[in-house]
């Protein structure tokens, strides 16, 4: 065309960013990368490659090897040999190595936003303004964390050797999620990049050589599943942190179960993006794109199901659809693209047939008139509207550019709507009015919110999920947690004396029988299977009969607490905390009678513990009203809220030591946070519990928020394990049992905490920390 | 009408007549500052034109240009000379170099002082372009109401087809919204056939929800442009409060079916800022907002550095500020 027609049609025109650079580097490695293993390149035992492609024009771009079960062993050898010293490099020195890093990525920037999105294909300006920059800023926010490590962290050391596993769809971003803090404690880590695009991670495994990283602190292994299966069964890792599908989260939850590994999971999302009628509709529309139209959707904290206010939601389609002719899907290269290519044709494939899936579901299907690149993995970004909640591409996660939208009528009906899913990694919520916005961003259970924003992310900010999309946070003080674990218990009161004192019948008089019951919503009630089992002191003396709890015991606690959590959760701090007193008051009274029903279960100074579990009543009573979150400071003009909240409904399988001790410093404290409990005592030592109910009674406990089933512990562990509507579990038992529940946690993803069955109780920082979830909510301001 | 000799192609849209009064529209000015900050930060990065395709975005961006000088020391002499400037933007040998030695290019319009109306007028005469006038007390709008109206009449009588009136600042401060509509609509009477571009000194409006504000109740009294700022404020033309302005001409559209113009003016010096309001203009309006009868820069400097820029495309080498005529 000549410059005249140009000037009369004044269209956009390629804008290419050259690709050569990225192309020399990896003929440096002559086309074929081999695995990075304690600071050196060597060739895959297996000798087998395999090749990554551009999506973008389904061209080969490099070989890469195929890391078998051989290899991982020598990554993680290498990685173990590493951690030796790492773990004793002063925190400053590591500091200094994370900072070189996020130096030498910002000195390379361009590269790695080229390589990235050859690679990929995500479009260069996203690469370019988004994922590297972060990057630098991960590490240097870790860098920070390093230096501060000693004074801030006292007491807590490097967990060891960590496998992680990467997701395709930041790939370079991922990488540094994990590496920094990882790094920065005082771990070494064994990185599986995803098989689809592995080429940044080799990159920066040569940075990790030029500024001299020590060797084997940071390994590479590229592979499939196979090798990422072979990392996490490896027996000399300590910990697995991965992102990734839910699906894959699952398989790791279970072969990891019982392996005393530490895990942290971050998993899918089909998160809502609320727009309310009192929002900024141009805004929010520009909102839908960044959190649906970025990185071709292919995010698992992607804005995938729009909630519109009813009276405004055809004004807001209109808007959108007219937003939606504007976008530009080509090639990633090209600076003025939006949309580039989906990562590989099985993804293409997939959202293909969820989109079909979703106009035989009757939903109303919209794409934008022009038509995308033919050759290549090129998708139109998509808006369904008439969705219904119960369809399927309301439900599953597409992971592509496809919007399905929703109508809501009233602020209580979108918490509704938000919450009906699986997930919980994100939300974003629009509004004008900071009322009803934090509101909301309260009631919605997920991880990170976003009001009037969406899709921003910032070391500062911890991220990561509720319920199936996984746990463990990543990113600010709370992400540190991962990687350390405890070295220095705090200082524990006097060990309690093994005093034996047995209760004093009266002589000649027959004591009057007593049935210990259930205690389910509030009320004493009998086992559902009608039988009773015998309790028996230390020497095989029958003391009493407990209920002998089954699954429909456990079905009607869970129902109870579940019933009874969003009126505790909502109780102010300081009224649980005036109950947890009240209770501890009704408690001091009886004092003696718990005394002797302890001596007489363990034949351990009961008078000690009962002064123990009131001074711990006490201490969680103090901490309902003070356990407080942050307020991050991430670089952009707004407040990041990291707000500690409830996990929800919890089962406790109790410890067999210390049967009172154990209810006031893990129920107690599960209860101060917020969270409503379903309790089983130790089968050694039930009758404090159900002794204890009648203090509940008497302290205004609400109904249901703590409800007691005894009976076999195994048992009633695997029932609260698989069920559904249980959020956290924590265990005390022996290791078999450890196995049991974390295996069948898989099925929501529940967080379980493994404890022994006796012995010192933990501290009561991690006993906080095992009770509560963060949440961080993003808000924005600005006149 | 005035309008009907730009150098466009394109058949004129029917002339905003403003509506009635209506603080209805004013409800919907739910500007969220954070987020207007980043689509405005981002647009840029969105959107970028390489090689010829800049060349002829830069060209057409000359013919937005409303070329300006509002200086005190103006005089008939410096006026002549920008006129001339207005007549040729780009010297004929770089237009030749450039393949379109026949190209008629003119900037949109010339803008000056009332004062100055007759030379420019004269200076301009047979050449198609509109002379502009900066009116009802430009910058500060604080004379006497009854004075603003014959010294827009004044500048109609003079020559003036397009008049760039300012509001009076503190009746969007005290929210007086019926005194700004009526304030306005006085002046669109004065203008008579001239094109009132009304000017909303957004650097002292004090918010984004006031400039949106004032730019709806702007185009209900009638304004054929509505315009960033004088110039002279200490915030001029952003990207930031054009996004607001053009989201309200999208709103006013939609409403009432009229195209009314917009004028961002200050601090825009650059070909790279100019690309950066044409591309604001196309993604949030459209192409037709792109043309000269719908968008207008209000710029002196910026004229040289697309200049240079043609001049760097035509050769291949970097251009010195000496080899551009001055204006």
């Amino acid at each position: 065309m000549t410059l005249t027609e140009l000037m009369e049609t004044l269209p956009y025109g390629p804008a290419p960013e050259a690709a050569q650079p990225a192309l020399d580097w990896i003929k440096t490695h002559k086309g074929r990368f081999q695995l990075f293993i304690g600071g050196r390149w060597r060739s895959p035992a297996s000798q087998e490659w395999f090749t990554t492609l551009n999506p973008a024009n389904n061209q080969p771009l490099a070989e890469v090897a195929q890391a078998n079960a051989t290899d991982v062993d020598e990554a993680v050898k290498a990685a173990r040999k590493a951690f030796a010293s790492w773990r004793q490099t002063k925190g400053h020195v590591r500091a200094r190595y994370l900072y070189a890093l996020a130096r030498q990525l910002q000195k390379h920037a361009r590269l790695f936003a080229v390589l990235e999105t050859l690679d990929n294909g995500k479009p260069i300006r996203e690469t370019r303004d988004i994922d590297i920059p972060l990057v630098a800023r991960h590490f240097y926010y870790h860098a920070g964390w390093a230096q501060l490590m000693e004074s801030e962290l006292a007491g807590y050391g490097p967990v060891g050797v960590v496998g992680q596993i990467i997701p395709w769809n930041f790939p370079l971003l991922m990488l540094a999620w994990k590496i920094a803090p990882a790094l920065a404690m005082g771990n070494t880590v064994v990185l599986k990049p995803a098989e689809f695009t592995p080429l940044t991670a080799l990159l920066f495994a040569e940075i990790c050589q030029q500024i001299g990283l020590p060797l084997g602190v940071v390994n590479i292994v590229t592979g499939d599943g196979t090798t990422g299966a072979a990392l996490v069964e490896h027996p000399g890792v300590d910990k697995i942190a991965f992102t990734g599908s839910t699906e894959v989260g699952r398989l790791i939850r279970k072969a990891t179960a019982g392996s005393g590994k530490k895990l942290s999971l971050e998993l899918g999302g089909k998160s809502p993006f609320v727009v309310f009628e009192d929002a900024d509709l141009d805004s929010a529309v520009e909102g839908v794109v960044d959190a649906i139209w970025f990185n071709q959707g292919q995010v698992c904290c992607a804005g995938s199901r729009l909630l519109v206010q009813e009276g405004i939601a055809e004004k807001m389609y209109a808007k959108l659809r007219a937003r939606m002719e504007k976008l530009r899907v080509g090639d990633p290269l090209d600076k003025a693209v939006d949309i580039g290519a989906i990562v590989a044709p099985v993804q293409l494939q997939k959202i293909q047939r969820l989109v079909q899936k979703g106009v035989e579901e009757g939903a109303r299907l919209w794409q934008p008139s022009w038509a995308v690149p033919a050759e290549g993995c090129f998708y139109p970004p998509t808006l369904f509207t008439e969705v219904a909640p119960s369809s399927t591409i309301a439900q599953e996660e597409i992971f592509g550019p496809v919007l399905a939208a929703l109508t809501f009528r009233t602020p209580e009906e979108a918490v509704r709507l938000a919450n009906n899913t699986r997930y919980g990694l994100a939300a974003s919520i629009w509004s004008e009015d900071i009322n009803l916005a934090l509101d909301v961003a309260t009631q919605i259970k997920a991880g990170t919110i976003w009001i009037n924003s969406t899709n921003l992310f910032d070391a500062a900010s911890g991220f990561g999920g509720y319920r199936e999309s996984g746990f463990g946070r990543e990113g600010g003080k709370e992400g540190l947690w991962e990687y350390l674990k405890k070295t220095a218990r705090a200082p524990k009161a006097k060990a309690v004396a093994g005093k034996t004192r047995a209760a004093q019948p009266v002589a000649d008089v027959p004591p009057i029988d007593r049935t210990a019951k259930l205690f389910i919503g509030g009320k004493q009630v009998r086992p559902d299977s009608g039988y009773s089992k015998v309790v028996y002191d230390p020497e095989g003396h029958p003391i009493g009969e407990v209920g002998l709890g089954n699954r429909k015991d456990i079905r009607n606690a869970v129902e109870a607490a579940r019933g009874a959590f969003e009126g505790w959760r909502k109780t102010t701090g300081h009224n649980k905390a005036q109950i947890l007193y009240f209770l501890a008051e009704n408690l001091s009274e009886r004092a003696e009678e718990f005394a002797r029903r302890i001596a007489q279960q363990t034949r351990q100074d009961g008078t000690a513990e009962v002064e123990a579990a009131l001074e711990a009543l006490f201490t969680a009573a103090a901490w309902a009203d003070k356990y407080e979150g942050m307020v991050h400071n991430t670089p952009i003009r707004n407040v990041t809220l990291a707000v500690p909240e409830p996990i929800g409904v919890m089962g406790l399988l109790c410890p067999d030591d210390q049967p009172l001790l154990a209810l006031a410093r893990l129920a107690a404290t599960a209860l101060a946070m917020g969270n409503t409990l379903v309790v089983v005592p130790s089968p050694l030592a039930p009758l404090t519990a159900t002794d204890f109910y009648q203090v509940l009674e008497t302290s205004d406990i609400p109904a249901g928020i703590f409800n007691i089933v005894t009976g076999e512990r195994d048992e009633l562990a695997q029932t609260l394990a698989e069920h559904d509507d249980v959020d956290a579990l924590w265990y005390a038992g022996p290791q078999a049992g450890w196995a049991l529940v974390e295996k069948a946690s898989a099925g929501n993803m529940k967080r379980t905490w493994t404890l022994p069955a006796s012995g010192p109780l933990p501290d009561l920082d991690e006993i906080l920390r095992q009770a509560t979830q963060f949440k961080n909510i993003w808000v924005p301001y600005g006149a | 009408m005035a309008t009907a000799t730009l150098p466009h192609t394109h058949p004129l849209p029917e002339r905003n007549p403003g509506t009635p009064f209506d603080p209805g529209a004013l409800e919907g000015a739910l500007v969220n500052k954070s987020a207007i900050e980043r689509r405005a930060a981002t647009l840029p990065t969105r959107r970028t034109v390489k090689k010829e395709w800049q060349a002829a975005w830069l060209l057409h961006a000359i013919q937005t240009i409303d070329l300006t000088t509002l200086s005190g020391d103006d005089t008939p002499g410096a006026v002549q000379r920008l006129c001339a400037k207005a007549r040729q933007p780009v010297r004929p040998e770089l237009l030749r170099d450039l393949g379109i030695p026949h190209l008629r290019l003119t900037t949109g319009a010339v803008c000056v002082y009332h004062e100055m109306v007759p030379v420019a007028v004269e200076a301009l005469e047979g050449s198609g372009i509109p002379v502009a006038a900066v009116s009802t007390g430009f910058p500060a709008g604080l004379t006497p109401h009854r004075l603003k109206l014959q010294e827009i009449e004044a500048s109609v009588a003079a020559g003036a087809r397009e008049i760039d009136i300012v509001i009076s600042r503190r009746h969007v401060l005290t929210g007086n919204w019926k005194a700004l509509y009526q304030e306005v609509r006085d002046f669109r009477e004065a203008c008579g056939p001239a094109h009132m571009k009304s000017i909303l000194a957004v650097g002292e409006l004090g918010t984004l929800k006031n400039v949106y504000k004032a730019s709806m109740v702007c185009m209900q009294a009638g304004s054929d442009f509505i315009k960033t700022s004088t110039g002279k404020e200490a915030v001029n033309a952003t990207l930031q409060n054009s996004l607001v302005m053009v989201r309200a001409i999208r709103a006013f559209y939609e409403q009432t079916g009229y195209k009314v113009g917009f004028k961002p003016a200050g601090g825009i010096r650059t070909s790279k800022q100019a690309l950066d309001w044409l591309i604001l203009m196309k993604e949030e309006l459209g192409h037709e907002w792109m043309q000269p009868h719908l968008f207008r820069i209000g710029a002196s400097a910026l004229l040289n550095d697309i200049e240079r820029q043609l001049e760097h495309f035509a050769y291949g080498r970097y251009a010195s500020m000496q080899y551009q005529p001055l204006g």
